[in-house]
């Protein structure tokens, strides 16, 4: 064998370091979480676990008082984030794929109009409209439900652009032969098209899901009572404003757990992600 | 089955006219070929009788019963599609059942009816197989299982062959002509390929700018094409044209290079009149060197094709002459030698409209 040389190593020693950049900070926060108040606070974390874990995650989940003051639970935030990113995915997939379906499959008055009127939706990132959806909310009295927080994040055009793509790969002589058999357009949407989207329909809910988990500005908008808080609202508000002391030891505790969904939802759905992402199965 | 009726059907895409009134009586159990070069208006006719496409104006009626507004589900035929058009995520017998599923045949039926067509095609130790794990051959049986399976009233074939290559092209052009006779059921087929439409079917259709230039049996349009066109399409090494003018007493064609070839029947009405003259290059032989009633050429190349020797020769006044020939060659470049045609190998055609003259 050659000795390995230094040239050869190089990309693995790029890769490492990268890797502990990303993840001190993952680890610190996890080390964190299992120590008391009192030690975080004083600035001298350790780079080992300590004992307090079970503690600050059960104090956390439950959400009783902490040292300095009182929190919404976890488990309540957490069910709401769950509600929300799970609407928001399975909404953003059902109304992109219908529409794309229109877009790709039927012939009808001012078609490419709706089209670049979905298209023009991308050019509008939520901040910049959303005075007026906020307007639109409060009007129909959705604050602080579950409708208002997921709904106008519904709308999506990019995932309606790429099923679109995604539509048009499929041959006409499909589309004809369904004809032919009987498939009306309900029937081939459900026997053809569904089923050949499958795994752009899961890529898509893994990236949905975690856009919609992380969203900030929104939630913060649209609720105002602490039981409808998302977890990623609920940690930035755990964090007071410096006059007094923060419970980094629950703040880090319930960090972990907002990051727990997100990648179970990566870890499970990973094989078909990175499927829906590189092939297309013919 | 059933007949298929196409009265004076025509198409139009805007101002453009893509078929220009087609007439055809298909028979019961036909099997009709509808041949042509690409953007002719065949794959177009033949979609307009699935209900594809709109029909302009005409009628289409399949067993007696006009279907100009019937959607493709309600015409009963079947259709074999160029690339196939299996649906990918289904397994064979999906594929195949999945019509009559739609149609709500009872489980028990459909497994009878896709059982038996898998035996006829052979496709039986497929049948839980994608269409991605299968050869071109067997995805093009399976597109032709789901049509069988079906029982319809009429196949429509849109060129199913041509992504098949040469070696199988053959072999499942013989499964058709066979299965077709097997079942006996009308069917139409479109393909720009001569040999296949000789060899299947019953009438060719030959189809030229949204015209039918022709519509006989495969030996018909060989032996009488009605046309330069087809005269041109039908054959290969395709048909000797050459400029020539009758005789003033109507008995022979004269040839601009001094050629004088006698016809078998005296034709005085047309004495004088200017032709387009067609010899089949398999339908010369060599002559003896001084025949008069033969062309003198120059042997530019000879292509041996193993049964059969092509002679591209030059006449005197430089036209081009194919010749035909069986064996292996007897001759070189650049020999010189006479070829006269066969008897009754000479057709003419109108130099004008390029219809033949009988």
């Amino acid at each position: 064998m050659k000795p390995t040389r230094f040239i050869d190593l190089l990309p693995h020693i790029v890769l490492i370091v990268g890797v502990l950049i990303f993840a001190y900070p993952i680890y610190v926060t996890l080390i964190g979480s299992t120590w008391d108040s009192g030690t975080i606070g004083r600035g001298g974390l350790p780079l080992w676990p300590g004992g307090q874990g079970a503690t600050n995650y059960a104090q956390a989940w439950v959400g009783e008082a902490g040292d300095r003051a009182m929190y919404t639970p976890v488990r309540t935030m957490m069910l709401n984030s769950l509600v929300m990113a799970l609407s928001i995915a399975v909404g953003k997939i059902a109304i992109s794929i219908l529409s794309a379906y229109a877009v790709a499959f039927f012939r009808f008055p001012l078609r490419m109009a709706f089209f670049w009127l979905i298209f023009i939706t991308l050019m509008l990132p939520v901040e910049v409209r959303i005075i007026p959806t906020y307007k639109v909310v409060a009007d129909l009295g959705l604050i602080n439900t579950y409708a208002g927080l997921a709904i106008p994040l519904i709308a999506s055009a990019t995932a309606t652009l790429l099923f679109r793509q995604f539509f048009l790969t499929i041959p006409d002589e499909l589309l004809e032969a369904a004809k032919i058999d009987g498939a009306g357009p309900v029937r081939f949407f459900i026997d053809v098209v569904l089923p050949l989207s499958r795994t752009n329909i899961a890529a898509l809910f893994v990236i949905l899901f975690i856009y919609g988990w992380n969203q900030y500005l929104w939630p913060l908008l649209v609720t105002s009572s602490g039981d409808m808080e998302t977890i990623v609202t609920g940690i930035t508000k755990m964090i007071g404003t410096g006059e007094s002391a923060n419970d980094w030891h629950i703040i880090m505790a319930t960090t972990v757990l907002a990051m727990l969904p997100p990648v179970a939802v990566v870890v499970f759905m990973q094989r078909w992600f990175v499927k829906g992402l590189v092939d297309s199965e013919k | 089955m059933a007949t298929v009726e196409i009265r004076n059907v025509r198409k139009s895409y805007g101002p453009v006219e893509a078929i220009k009134g087609i007439d055809i009586a298909i028979q019961d159990g036909e099997f009709l070929v509808l041949l042509g070069p690409s953007g002719c208006g065949k794959s177009t006719l033949l979609r307009m009788v699935a209900g594809l496409e709109g029909i302009t104006g005409g009628e289409i009626a399949i067993g007696g019963r006009v279907v100009n507004h019937l959607d493709p589900k309600d015409r009963d035929i079947a259709m074999v599609f160029q690339n196939y058009a299996l649906y990918p995520h289904m397994t064979v017998f999906d594929n195949m059942a999945y019509g009559l599923k739609i149609r709500g045949i009872p489980k028990a039926e459909i497994r009878a009816r896709v059982d038996k067509a898998a035996n006829i095609l052979e496709l039986g130790r497929f049948l839980d197989r994608r269409p991605s794990q299968l050869s071109g051959g067997q995805r093009q049986r399976v597109a032709m299982g789901r049509a069988i399976v079906r029982e319809p009233a009429a196949f429509l074939f849109d060129e199913p062959l041509s992504n098949l290559d040469a070696k199988l092209r053959t072999q499942m052009r013989v499964e058709i002509k066979r299965l077709q006779d097997r079942l006996g059921i009308t069917s139409l087929y479109v393909t720009h390929d001569q040999v296949e439409a000789m060899t299947l079917a019953d009438r060719i259709l030959v189809m030229n700018h949204g015209v039918a230039e022709q519509i006989g049996t495969p030996l018909e349009v060989y032996q009488r094409p009605a046309s330069l066109f087809v005269a041109g399409f039908i054959g290969s090494p395709p048909m000797n044209v050459l400029d020539g003018r009758i005789d003033d007493r109507g008995e022979a064609v004269l040839l601009p290079g001094g050629q004088r070839l006698a016809l078998p029947q005296a034709r005085p009405t047309d004495a004088g009149r200017p032709v387009k003259l067609g010899i089949r290059p398999e339908h010369m032989a060599v002559a003896a060197q001084d025949f008069s009633g033969g062309f003198s050429i120059e042997v530019e190349l000879v292509e041996a094709l193993g049964a059969d020797t092509v002679v591209y020769g030059r006449l005197p006044d430089g036209e081009s002459l194919l010749v035909r020939m069986a064996g292996i060659p007897t001759v070189r470049e650049r020999d010189r030698l006479t070829v006269a045609p066969q008897d009754g190998a000479l057709h003419l055609f109108d130099a004008v409209t390029g219809r033949r003259m009988e």
